[in-house]
């Protein structure tokens, strides 16, 4: 066995053994920290796939900034443990019932000849000096610069929506009332006081 | 006999993981932060089958979408999670069940 097919078991293992526990460990936090762990080793594989970059940013973006936020949340809400668990054999079976006809269908695909599999075994390799950063930026501000504007729109509408949602004080708004302005009468706002001359 | 790695042994694991995280979405009932996880899990699976594509198709196409689907899943868990922080403040619990405000 050639290092890299060692590499792939070993991170492809580390994956599903992390994505199993993630759905069923009883505690929230530990199904955070497995996913975290999810994705270390799926950006190994990625790293295996010659997707340098995004290995790098699922990283950086996924377990530095998702992660860390799903982290902020479940610790953030206090959660009955004993309430979540209540009917989990129930569902498990049925689990069990939508997933089984899913691989079995998954692995006839795979396993038939009609898509010529094997053709698909060798990989080009790319050089040692390949820059897959610069090849990437080079089709995303060339080609896919409209579709790039519009992920940039996509996540400020998210920064705004997610402060919206989440605003609790009340909106003290600066601006004038204008009505209410022009409302006004003299007595109001003056009072006249009477003193008397000592 | 020489093993050497192919397209079928990363669309099986693609595979493999969805199907964990439709499994998950369905155990995990009480509890909507583990079933946004399950979708970020399932992301995942999808990326990981666009970047194999991507590497033995010999195309980068792949490994753009993969970028895309990286800020709008990132833009979503966002918005969920606030979404989940307004439902626990108003409702005191995070149960799928007990969303039926709707009627639906």
């Amino acid at each position: 066995m050639s290092f890299e097919v060692i590499v792939f078991y070993l991170f492809a293992g580390l994956t599903l053994a992390a994505a199993f526990l993630v759905i069923v460990v009883r505690n929230p936090v530990h199904a955070a920290l497995s996913l975290i762990l999810c994705f270390f080793s799926s950006a190994g594989l990625w790293l295996l796939l010659e997707a340098e970059f995004l290995a790098i940013v699922l990283v950086l973006v996924y377990v530095g900034a998702v992660m860390v936020l799903f982290m902020f949340v479940v610790m953030m809400l206090d959660i009955n443990l004993a309430e979540i668990r209540k009917g989990f054999l129930k569902y498990l079976a049925l689990a069990l019932a939508v997933v089984a006809p899913m691989i079995l269908v998954i692995g006839a695909v795979a396993s038939s000849s009609y898509f010529d599999m094997p053709k698909y075994s060798a990989a080009v390799k790319q050089v040692a000096d390949h820059n897959n950063t610069y090849e990437i930026g080079k089709e995303l501000f060339t080609k896919y610069v409209w579709p790039f504007e519009i992920a940039a729109v996509i996540l400020l509408v998210a920064i705004v929506a997610a402060i919206a949602l989440t605003l609790r004080t009340s909106r003290q708004l600066k601006n004038p009332n204008v009505e209410q302005q022009l409302s006004v009468e003299r007595d109001k706002r003056i009072r006249l006081v009477d003193m008397g001359a000592e | 006999m020489e093993i050497t790695l192919g397209l079928t042994d990363y669309l099986i694991l693609g595979a493999v993981l969805f199907c964990f995280s439709v499994a998950g979405i369905i155990i995990n009932r009480k509890n909507v932060i583990v079933l946004l996880m399950c979708i970020e899990l399932m992301l995942l699976a999808v990326n990981t089958n666009f970047i194999a594509f991507s590497y033995f198709l010999n195309d980068l196409s792949g490994q753009i979408f993969v970028f895309f689907i990286l800020t709008v899943a990132a833009a979503e868990a966002a918005i969920g999670l606030a979404i989940l922080v307004v439902l626990f403040r108003n409702h005191r619990s995070i149960d799928v069940q007990d969303l039926d405000l709707l009627k639906g």
